[in-house]
């Protein structure tokens, strides 16, 4: 019993964050229908910003956080205007294949300039160890699952309460008819692009946190997860990235505890497939109705 | 005289290129640049029948690659010295297979058995396609880019668990079966059957499944039919592709597999144009050498690759073709388009 209340809190902590970096997927593909797979390396460079804040600047960990996060964002609106909203009015396949190419852009740039030595980052957060019974808990896992939380609150409120989070929402139902009445199109866009970067740059950070070596190819391995945490939740929706990366999580660690460890991955994929092929528009998804 | 343009110039083409690198004219580098780029016609002209013909966006080419270049290897360098030699099938526990398989190669009977483990290779990739062709029968786009991404995915581990065939170590020692004419003759079938594919009923059942697949249910075409055709031949083929690749690079291990090397054939059908068998040809042999041409940029050499995409997809984003064919390839016959007089 204890062993599965531990795996649990791993659980949640590799859900939450997929979590982050899913809900940058989900919000962009909400508002514009476009699989961003850049965000993968938005995220490696957000856990290369966060070395180079604690390393040469010296930053300590909420610091670290808001720099990074904002250093994202500003990529997130970069790649946005410049190559993403010339294709505004084109087909959907061909910003999808840019989207791939800026990501293997930026990710062979981190590559040339950085190396592909690992780096890793000075340990930011004083490592505590509570035992609750059986369960060992470390202080580094309530920091990642109580920031991904808090984030996720703040997201939620941005995006139910304020006048741009509404309009995120409205341009997700309608893009074409939404900005005649008066909404900004393309800085509602841009903002979206921000808040997502910026997420899954928090989202690096804690990772980085948790798993110490970080290297440009990084992004690809938990993009790509978190791009189908975001699919088994339905894409398109706030609450079905949640829901799909704490469900994510959930697998890839039961996965992981019941069946040999190198069997985790096949044995997640397969039941992504499986879960794919019943139900394909994910948990929280609504299937789009094509008119004939 | 004029409908054997095609036939002949084909023909002068293998002679030219074979007599070129048995003579020596051409170095075993050059040799090795125009093999890949034959291998990669065939990756980009089976990967641009289902992403191209069918509309569908399938990223998980390499896992039929991968099937087919460890099916074909698995048979010339375990089944085939075991069933001959008595080498043991499955080494486990050999920390290095010692077995040189190409110093036991004598007389052109092995030059027989090639074209079956390619064929063996193929046959189970296109099983594997129905991986992907029956969840296609419910999801399209983004999420059967979900799917194929898992299939590959899931290929990867497969092979990276299976001990029995080397695990992530990967299999060594694998004969250099593939050869410039090989090559080429391979190619030239796949582009044939491919092509005469396009042009049949069941093509086109892909491209009106392309345009509207509920109009193409209502006209009598079998889509569920007409999708695992479309994808079981896409991935024999790539599994043809794979096993030539095996046998040219000599080693093959899971991890090379992976969804970067999905990426190289589809790069090659977007540059090349959808759609369009001439814009496969071109953009495979064009992204293959820009590669090669590239390489002393080292690690840049992708980066510039990359930015290439995306310059193309925001200028030009129908490819080089755009979708239209040489005209040694269209259709013979056009009037089987015209409506019907009475």
């Amino acid at each position: 019993m204890a062993y599965i209340l531990q795996q649990a809190v791993n659980a949640l902590q590799l859900g939450s964050i997929y979590a982050l970096i899913a809900l940058g997927y989900n919000m962009v593909y909400g508002v514009l229908s476009l699989v961003n797979f850049a965000h993968g390396d938005v995220f490696m460079i957000g856990a290369f910003i966060a070395f180079f804040a604690s390393t040469l600047l010296k930053l300590s960990f909420v610091p670290t956080m808001l720099f990074s996060m904002f250093g994202c964002a500003l990529l997130g609106v970069a790649i946005e205007r410049i190559a993403y909203r010339p294709l505004r009015r084109a087909p959907k396949l061909s910003v999808v294949i840019t989207a791939l190419g800026v990501g293997l852009f930026m990710e062979n740039m981190v590559l040339g300039i950085i190396g592909p030595w690992r780096k890793s980052l000075p340990p930011l957060l004083p490592e505590h160890v509570f035992n609750v019974g059986e369960v060992r808990i470390s202080s580094l896992q309530l920091i990642i699952i109580g920031v991904s939380i808090a984030l996720m609150a703040i997201l939620e409120f941005i995006v139910g309460k304020t006048k741009q989070g509404i309009a995120m929402r409205a341009i997700s139902f309608d893009r074409f008819t939404v900005p005649l009445m008066g909404v900004p199109e393309n800085q509602i866009i841009s903002l979206t692009f921000a808040i997502g970067s910026a997420l899954a740059a928090a989202g690096a950070l804690l990772f980085s946190l948790a798993y110490p070596l970080i290297e440009p190819t990084m992004g690809m391995m938990v993009g790509w997860k978190a791009f189908i945490a975001a699919v088994l939740g339905g894409i398109g929706s706030v609450r079905g990235a949640m829901a799909g990366a704490f469900l994510l999580g959930l697998i890839e660690i039961a996965a992981g505890a019941t069946f040999p460890s190198r069997l985790r991955d096949l044995i997640a994929f397969a039941i992504v497939w499986i879960i794919l092929m019943i139900r394909p528009t994910g948990l929280f998804g609504v299937a789009r109705r094509e008119a004939v | 005289m004029k409908k054997y343009y095609l036939p002949l110039a084909l023909v002068g083409l293998f002679i030219l290129l074979t007599g070129a690198s048995l003579l020596g004219l051409l170095t075993s580098y050059i040799q090795m640049v125009l093999m890949l780029m034959g291998i990669n016609i065939i990756l980009t002209v089976s990967l641009n029948l289902v992403n191209g013909y069918m509309g569908e966006f399938s990223v998980g080419h390499a896992a039929f690659m991968s099937l087919g270049a460890y099916t074909s290897a698995f048979i010339t360098t375990r089944l085939i010295p075991h069933l001959l030699w008595g080498e043991p099938l499955f080494p486990v526990g050999k920390l290095l297979y010692t077995f040189d398989v190409a110093a036991h190669i004598e007389g052109p009977i092995w030059y027989l058995v090639f074209p079956l483990t390619l064929l063996a290779g193929g046959a189970v990739a296109a099983l594997a396609g129905l991986l992907v062709a029956i969840p296609s029968f419910r999801v399209r786009g983004d999420y059967l880019a979900i799917i194929t991404l898992a299939v590959n995915y899931i290929v990867m581990n497969f092979f990276a668990n299976l001990e029995p065939l080397g695990g992530s170590r990967g299999i060594t020692g694998i004969p250099g079966f593939t050869s410039v004419p090989i090559v080429l003759i391979w190619t030239v079938i796949s582009l044939w059957a491919i092509h005469n594919f396009i042009y049949s009923t069941y093509g086109k059942g892909v491209m009106a499944i392309r345009e509207d697949e509920v109009a193409a249910e209502a006209m009598t075409v079998d889509t569920r039919r007409v999708k695992v055709m479309a994808f079981c031949i896409s991935s024999f083929f790539a599994g043809i592709g794979g096993g030539l690749l095996a046998h040219l690079l000599l080693y093959i291990n899971p991890a090379s597999f992976s969804i970067l090397r999905s990426i190289e054939p589809l790069v090659m059908v977007y540059l090349g144009g959808m759609g369009s068998i001439s814009g496969s040809i071109l953009g495979a042999i064009v992204l293959t050498g820009l590669i090669e041409a590239l390489r002393p940029l080292r690690v840049w050499k992708w980066a510039v690759i990359s930015l290439i995409l995306i310059i193309l997809m925001i200028f030009r984003r129908e490819g080089i073709m755009g979708g239209r064919e040489f005209w040694f390839l269209k259709p013979k016959r056009e009037v089987e388009y015209a409506p019907a007089s009475d």
